[in-house]
């Protein structure tokens, strides 16, 4: 009897304790039972980790991504050349580190920069409406109607981009899904009571944005965003691998494949090595946005 | 019905009329493009005289305005559209205005590579993306419906789970990279000549697509490129079925259905399968605009003739009207597969009035 009332207070106070716990407290309890999430957040690291550290690791390991050698060429996997040789001798473990560089931080970069123009635009056209919000919507539909690679291509195939172009241009693409989402969560919050009761203190419009309605946002935000992180490695990939993504000698996973592709019968390896990082950050990115969104969402029951 | 098609349509011409702009606008921005092509490279002449007559003659000193409704809807019903300048002998000339339909009435000028009218080399390629497009969508369909239904039967069990990791994983793939892994996988180590390529590009006469060359002979072409735009397809839509699934089943109507005594099987794939599709409509859209953008990839690896290909071509070939014609004509399917899809819905939802 009298353990049996210990368990029920123990219970008590679990149940006191997590009620006490704040709403990001708490996703980060969920995050830390979610192994699939934190496996798929381990091997992200550790691939960011080995992309970043390439100019020490190619020192150790003797390698470089630059030096030609043309004795050695389509050579499989060694000691030396741990992933052997492309076309023109040159190391392609070392090509896949600082390709990985470019491949990932254009994709970062692009999706903070869309992310950027997404949430501003809908904040606003979801608080203020209006004709903007019309005519926005308009262009969202005329952009969502032309088919994205076909708009990609021909806008890239125009400006030829550097890396930092090409970053604008899928940027300034991009914007769109998470303009419409934040739009729409926008339109609900702005009719809420605590909206309501702060413009009833006198608070402007301004501070209601970004005290009251943008921390409401994060959650769908971090989600978003590295899903879309993903997406965009795949699309980068995607028009490098048709010739018009960022130019080679640069290094991309993408241009990489798109070079191999010629010679594949020749060499697989160097076909198959960029594939399966490309799909392994993509897949790591995907999990961890799926994991977020579970951890994050309010309606959870732990 | 019909009322609610036509309204649909009415709806569209916003769209359509926006793509216009935004691929014009995106055209006229191309450096030195349609404007020295149109006039071979001699727009920086020092012949001052004959470029003022190339300018006049393709409008080039039109406002932009001017050129777009050109562009658009033709000049040969402008009555001011001839000028006169002033040639090298002093005297006035008139320069007569090359005319043109306009792309409403189907005119998007001649490819500057092929001499001959952009749209017919757009069409005559048509075909074999519809082809390859919904022999994916039916197989995406046929195979990932049923996967979806099954997982939600078994929610929680072994296949529902081995279901949503390769779905993860299907998705994260990239495509090409996909393709060409069957590539290497069926065409060389199995040494099947079919995996490699489309049958029309190795038959000598690739220009005509593949009309020539009836359906069930190629069958085995289709396959790797259909599988290939087909698995992301697949993926979402076993997922998308899963969750309605087990939306529709926590209904009023599936209780009853299990209080008559229905068996599970009738229960499960009748009353509940059925009703679940009606959400998989509003799928439908984003899933035909997928195949019509992947085609450009895909069809890249295989080879196929279709409207994707000779995009990318025309596009690296700086073939400005076909590169027009092929946009405006891929943002007009993704425009017919939204209608087609919102159409569907209605169909599918008796309970949606208009």
């Amino acid at each position: 009897m009298a353990t049996a009332t210990n368990i029920a207070q123990l219970q008590d106070g679990e149940e006191e304790q997590l009620r006490r716990l704040t709403h990001n407290q708490r996703a980060l309890r969920r995050l830390k039972k979610d192994y699939l999430t934190l496996g798929g957040l381990g091997i992200l690291l550790l691939l960011v980790l080995i992309v970043i550290t390439a100019p020490a690791t190619t020192r150790i390991l003797g390698i470089d991504h630059l030096t030609e050698n043309l004795s050695k060429i389509y050579a499989d996997p060694d000691s030396e050349n741990l992933l052997g040789t492309d076309d023109k001798g040159r190391d392609h473990l070392a090509r896949l580190m600082y390709g990985g560089q470019i491949s990932l931080a254009i994709a970062v970069t692009a999706s903070t920069l869309s992310m950027t123009i997404g949430i501003s635009l809908g904040m606003l056209t979801g608080y203020y409406g209006g004709i903007v919000d019309d005519i926005l919507i308009w262009l969202i539909t005329t952009l969502n109607s032309i088919p994205q690679l076909f708009l990609l291509l021909i806008i890239s195939s125009i400006l030829s981009p550097s890396p930092i172009v090409f970053i604008g241009i899928l940027g300034f693409l991009g914007w769109t899904g998470i303009m419409r989402l934040v739009r729409g969560e926008t339109l609900s919050l702005r009719e809420r009571e605590y909206i309501i009761a702060a413009r009833a203190m006198g608070a402007s419009d301004a501070r209601i944005m970004f005290q009251h309605i943008f921390p409401n946002l994060i959650s769908i935000v971090v989600v978003t965003m590295a899903i879309d992180i993903g997406a965009l490695i795949l699309i980068e990939s995607g028009l490098s691998f048709l010739g018009f993504g960022v130019q080679p000698p640069t290094p991309t996973w993408g241009n990489m494949l798109s070079e191999s592709r010629a010679f594949f019968r020749k060499a697989p390896h160097l076909v198959i090595a960029p594939g399966l990082l490309i799909s392994i950050t993509v897949l790591c990115l995907y999990i961890i946005g799926d994991g977020l969104r579970d951890a994050l969402d309010p309606t959870t029951v732990d | 019905m019909t009322r609610h098609i036509f309204r649909r349509i009415i709806q569209s011409i916003p769209t359509i009329f926006g793509v216009t702009i935004l691929s014009y606008l995106i055209m006229t921005a191309a450096p030195g493009g349609p404007a020295a092509l149109l006039t071979f490279g001699n727009i920086d002449d020092e012949n001052n005289i004959q470029r003022q007559q190339i300018e006049e003659r393709y409008g080039l000193n039109d406002p932009w305005i001017m050129q777009y409704v050109t562009w658009v809807a033709g000049n040969d019903w402008q009555v001011w559209k001839n000028r006169t300048i002033i040639n090298e002998d002093g005297e006035e000339e008139l320069v007569f205005r090359h005319t043109t339909q306009g792309v409403i009435r189907g005119d998007f000028g001649e490819s500057f590579r092929q001499r001959r009218p952009a749209l017919d080399i757009i069409l005559e390629r048509v075909p074999a993306t519809l082809e390859l497009g919904i022999a994916s969508l039916l197989v995406a369909l046929l195979v990932g419906i049923p996967i979806g239904i099954v997982a939600a039967i078994w929610h929680g069990g072994i296949f529902d789970n081995t279901s949503r990791i390769l779905a993860v994983v299907g998705n994260a793939i990239p495509n090409f990279w996909f393709g060409l892994m069957l590539i290497l996988f069926v065409g060389v180590f199995l040494d099947q000549p079919w995996a490699r390529g489309n049958r029309c590009d190795l038959s000598a006469n690739s220009r005509t697509g593949c009309g020539s060359v009836p359906i069930y002979q190629r069958m085995e072409y289709l396959l790797l490129p259909t599988f290939v735009l087909a698995y992301g397809g697949i993926a979402n839509f076993s997922r998308f079925m899963r969750t309605s699934m087990l939306d529709t089943v926590s209904s009023d109507f599936i209780r009853t259905a299990y209080a008559k005594g229905l068996r599970n099987r009738t229960v499960w794939w009748r009353h509940a399968a059925r009703n679940s599709l009606i959400p998989i409509a509003t799928f439908l859209g984003p899933a035909i605009v997928g195949v019509i953008g992947g085609s450009a990839i895909t069809e890249a690896i295989f080879t196929w003739p279709g409207l994707g290909r000779v995009f990318v071509e025309s596009i690296s070939s700086r073939d400005y009207p076909v590169v027009m014609a092929s946009v405006l004509i891929a943002s007009l399917l993704t425009v017919v597969g939204y209608i087609i899809s919102d159409i569907l819905y209605a169909v599918f939802d008796p309970r949606i009035r208009f």
